[in-house]
């Protein structure tokens, strides 16, 4: 039995089921491939979704342990009650799930759910999750297979003592000594959640830094704010085996230049050292697709891979690895496929780190630009500075904004503080119609809000702030 | 990555160009400083050379249009050989999605209009901003407190909007684009309704170069105070002292001894004499120079074109020669500089070498005036009582009468009268 599709998208995540659908609006006749039995991908069921309800579970329950009683409110000491947590969280995830599935109803993408394998460039064989086969026809192949957990040699993840991510957003109970490989997003997204419930959790990292890319100013003062919250940190180290007993894990620790070994105790362990794209079972060795040296679908600027009809998006290609770069390679891709232009600039793809207070980033970071040899203005504000933050007792951070002085653009932007992940949009659009940072402080910014750092930094740009 | 290939600078207010000419098309190979493109201004042809070598993948702008400094008119693929695309055609291609791979190096050929930049490229200098869309706040400030013209802006920001980059960047490269028309370019006016065209006429539309030279000859006649005055020269000492030395001096210095030199000497004698006749007016001043940059105006298949001599008073005959020999054959390949058809204070135009007997030549402006050279024909004249046969060359002084007076024009004339019929009078200063 076989269907003939001129879009097929293998891969239900992000990339592929936004894909999927932008390709049906613009008229193609579409259908996705997703093997997990549930839409979504990494980012709705074991990933961006159920961190973040996490995150703002373990928040409340913060709040409601440290900051009531500032604010007047007195409770006895809250407890947790873990499963109830998870399950709202599995509430949100499977709503959210669902959702997906309604709008491939609502715009006719057909949704084959079984594994899916490229046999030729314009085929896909499919072995279905109830039983059997499927052979799709289809004239575009999409390769959104997205990522997988890279492993840690010598520390071997069980998802019960040690654990990925997927274990980490699912453990029985609070641990009470948690380490964390990997001082990256993932690692002090979940180290952080774990810390808020009650665990005393040490992040070990193998460079001297936190958040490995981002600006160095800014991952100078979160490691601060985040120290001064009770994350331990254990940089420049590195983790070169584990050996689980039935007291916990025991770990082996030493200097990434080399040097004497120690050991870490923890109950639980959280390898979060990355992320690397996953193609496996896809067949792309005997169609002849062609991978780089990391591993990733080797790809144009068209999302075109070496076999013409054959694409691929998201995590599996070049790029940031995240939900919103792959959603815009998803709509490009499928605007393309359709005839249209399509372009993704991944220079102004955000990134953001939700934990509290958040970390948010686009554009350039003043190393780069150093590197680069472009003059640049830099326009900074605290949060101490802004009404609204101090209302809200959370003036931890500040906002920086970056503008290259030839062409007076602003290139980028680096904020950590309160809704960072959600200030940082302002910035983004501005980035994109190629504003000056004079343009975004000429812009009226309502009052009280947290959005008027971004503007007070942009004053600051031309040494002109007014609330500071 | 593709380069961008833009309109490069042609001269002191010079603003714009017409693309003439594209020596390549979409997909040809083209080497580091070949040229492109052949633009066409104001004064001059000027050729584009490709900043690096690879393949031109696409052209902005197409023959005839007008483009301005700094306007993106071509892209080259780095490297990329030709058009043909490396991977492998679809050959399932679908039918109803009419471009369903992605364009590689292939233009759209279906679009009449410039297409955007590929994918990668970075954001290109659209030739002026789109003022459809709302001028950002900082854009807003700068023109409104510098009183400009926002269309009149190269824009580089989204769907050709303006950023404050290039507002600024226009201001400090000296563009002023007053709101207010103050002086206006000399822009045509309200363009009439071209004429319907009868049996057998036939429509050609003006070049830039000639559409420029008509402007400005239009603008000589309205400002100055131009009349001509006549005098005619004995030509018999001078082709005598040319036949006399002609092959020395060619042995000598490798180039023929030709009257212009001669011609040119006799001019720069007199201008010293008569300043007012090298002089130029400014606004309510008379600007006098010391020094001679002669034009010699040159005719070539585009049009006239004026190629100035710097300090001819000090170059010697052979240097003045050499020049010209190479002003006229650069002139005819369309391959003279900006610098150096500018600035010349006074110039001498040969109508002779087609026949002319007697002619009225136009200023050349600012200058205040031209000395037309003519066809020297044997013509009986009064010599001593008698009739005899001469070489006689009428010349022709078109002057500014708001600068120079009848006195120094006509003294001007006969001076270079006096220094033509006996050369040594050059080289004696008498």
């Amino acid at each position: 039995m076989s269907e003939n599709y001129d879009v097929v998208v293998i891969g239900g995540g992000p990339g592929g089921y936004v894909c999927a659908i932008r390709a049906a609006q613009l008229g193609l006749k579409v259908a996705c491939v997703e093997k997990r039995g549930a839409l979504g991908g990494t980012c709705l069921n074991v990933g961006c979704i159920p961190s973040k309800a996490l995150l703002h579970s373990s928040h409340l329950f913060e709040e409601a342990s440290e900051h009531f009683d500032t604010h007047g409110i007195e409770v006895s000491k809250p407890k947790v009650n873990l499963e109830k947590m998870m399950a709202r969280k599995d509430k949100v995830v499977d709503s959210n799930v669902k959702g997906i599935e309604f709008l491939f109803k609502k715009n006719k993408v057909t949704y084959v759910k079984g594994a899916g394998e490229i046999t030729s460039p314009t085929s896909v064989k499919v072995a279905l999750l109830d039983g059997g086969e499927e052979t799709l026809n289809a004239k575009n192949i999409v390769i959104a297979t997205g990522s997988e957990v890279t492993p840690l040699p010598g520390v071997e993840i069980d998802e019960k003592n040690i654990v990925s991510s997927t274990g980490a957003l699912t453990l029985p109970k609070v641990p009470k000594k948690m380490v964390v490989i990997g001082a990256g997003v993932i690692g002090l997204e979940l180290g952080s959640v774990w810390r808020r419930l009650g665990a005393e959790v040490t992040v070990v990292e193998f460079l001297d830094r936190i958040l490995p890319g981002m600006d160095g100013e800014l991952v100078k003062q979160t490691q601060r704010i985040f120290a001064k919250q009770g994350l331990d940190f254990k940089l420049g180290h590195k983790v070169t085996s584990a050996k689980t007993t039935k007291s916990g894990v025991t770990l082996t620790v030493e200097p990434s230049k080399g040097g004497d070994a120690e050991e870490l105790k923890a109950d639980v362990v959280l390898v979060a050292i990355g992320r690397r794209p996953y193609t496996t079972g896809l067949g792309l060795d005997k169609v002849g697709v062609e991978l780089d040296e990391r591993g990733r679908v080797k790809t144009d600027e068209y999302f075109q891979t070496n076999i013409g009809g054959i694409f691929a998006i998201g995590d599996t290609i070049v790029g940031p690895m995240l939900a919103h770069k792959a959603e815009e390679d998803g709509v490009a891709l499928a605007e393309m496929i359709a005839g249209e232009e399509g372009h993704v600039d991944y220079g102004k793809v955000p990134g953001v780190v939700y934990t509290w207070p958040e970390v948010a980033s686009v554009g350039k970071t003043e190393e780069q630009l150093k590197e680069e040899g472009v003059e640049y203005a830099v326009g900074k504000f605290p949060f101490t500075a802004n009404g609204r933050a101090k209302a809200m007792e959370s003036t931890d951070g500040f906002v920086k904004l970056l503008e290259d002085q030839k062409t007076h653009r602003v290139v980028g932007a680096h904020i950590v503080g309160p809704a960072a992940g959600d200030l940082i949009a302002e910035v983004v659009l501005a980035m994109e119609y190629g504003a000056s940072a004079e343009d975004i402080a000429r812009t009226c910014h309502a009052h009280p809000a947290l959005g008027e750092t971004v503007k007070e930094a942009a004053l600051d740009a031309g040494k002109r702030a007014i609330h500071m | 990555m593709a380069t961008e290939v833009k309109v490069p600078t042609l001269g002191e207010s010079v603003t714009e160009a017409t693309i003439a000419k594209w020596y390549k098309k979409v997909g040809d190979a083209v080497a580091a400083d070949e040229p492109i493109v052949e633009l066409e201004t104001d004064k001059v042809t000027v050729e584009v050379n490709a900043p690096v070598a690879g393949a031109i993948v696409e052209l902005v702008a197409g023959e005839g249009d007008e483009v301005e400094v700094g306007a993106l008119i071509a892209m080259i693929k780095e490297g990329a050989e030709g058009a043909a695309p490396a991977k492998e055609e679809k050959a399932e291609a679908p039918e109803e999605s009419k471009k369903e791979e992605p364009k590689k190096e292939e233009p759209k050929k279906e679009e009449a209009k410039p297409a955007a930049a590929p994918a990668a490229s970075a954001p290109a200098a659209s030739t002026s901003a789109n003022t459809d869309h709302p001028l950002p706040p900082a854009v807003r400030k700068l023109v409104e407190d510098k009183n400009l013209d926002p269309s009149k802006i190269p824009a580089t920001g989204k769907d050709g909007r303006l950023t404050k980059g290039d507002v600024l960047n226009f201001l400090e490269g000296g563009g002023s684009a007053p709101r207010a028309a103050a002086a206006a370019p000399a822009a045509p006016a309200a363009p009439k309704p071209e004429r319907e065209l009868r049996e057998g006429e036939e429509r050609v539309k003006m070049s830039k170069l000639r559409q420029t030279i008509a402007r400005r000859l239009k603008e000589a006649q309205n400002t100055a105070a131009m009349l001509t005055t006549y005098n005619e020269v004995d030509m018999t000492n001078l082709l005598a002292c040319r036949n006399q030395y002609k092959d020395g001096f060619e042995k000598k210095h490798g180039v023929k001894l030709g009257f212009m030199s001669f011609f040119i000497k006799a001019c720069t004698t007199a201008l010293n004499e008569w300043p007012a006749v090298n002089a130029e007016i400014d606004g309510n001043s008379f600007i006098y120079k010391n020094y001679c940059d002669i034009g010699v105006a040159v005719g070539t298949p585009q049009g006239l074109v004026v190629p100035v001599i710097r300090s001819a008073e000090k170059k010697t005959f052979a240097d003045l020669e050499s020049t010209i020999v190479d002003f006229g054959k650069r002139a005819r390949d369309g391959k003279l500089g900006m610098d150096e058809m500018t600035g010349g204070s006074f110039t001498i135009s040969n109508g002779g070498v087609f026949g002319s007997l007697l002619s009225s030549p136009i200023l050349n402006a600012p200058q205040s005036g031209i000395l037309g050279m003519h066809k020297t024909q044997m013509r009986p004249v009064a010599i001593d009582g008698k009739v005899e046969i001469r070489p006689m060359m009428y010349l022709a002084l078109s002057y500014d009468h708001r600068i120079i007076d009848g006195r120094e024009a006509v003294s001007f004339l006969v001076r270079v009268k006096e220094c033509i019929e006996n050369p040594e009078r050059i080289l004696l200063d008498i």
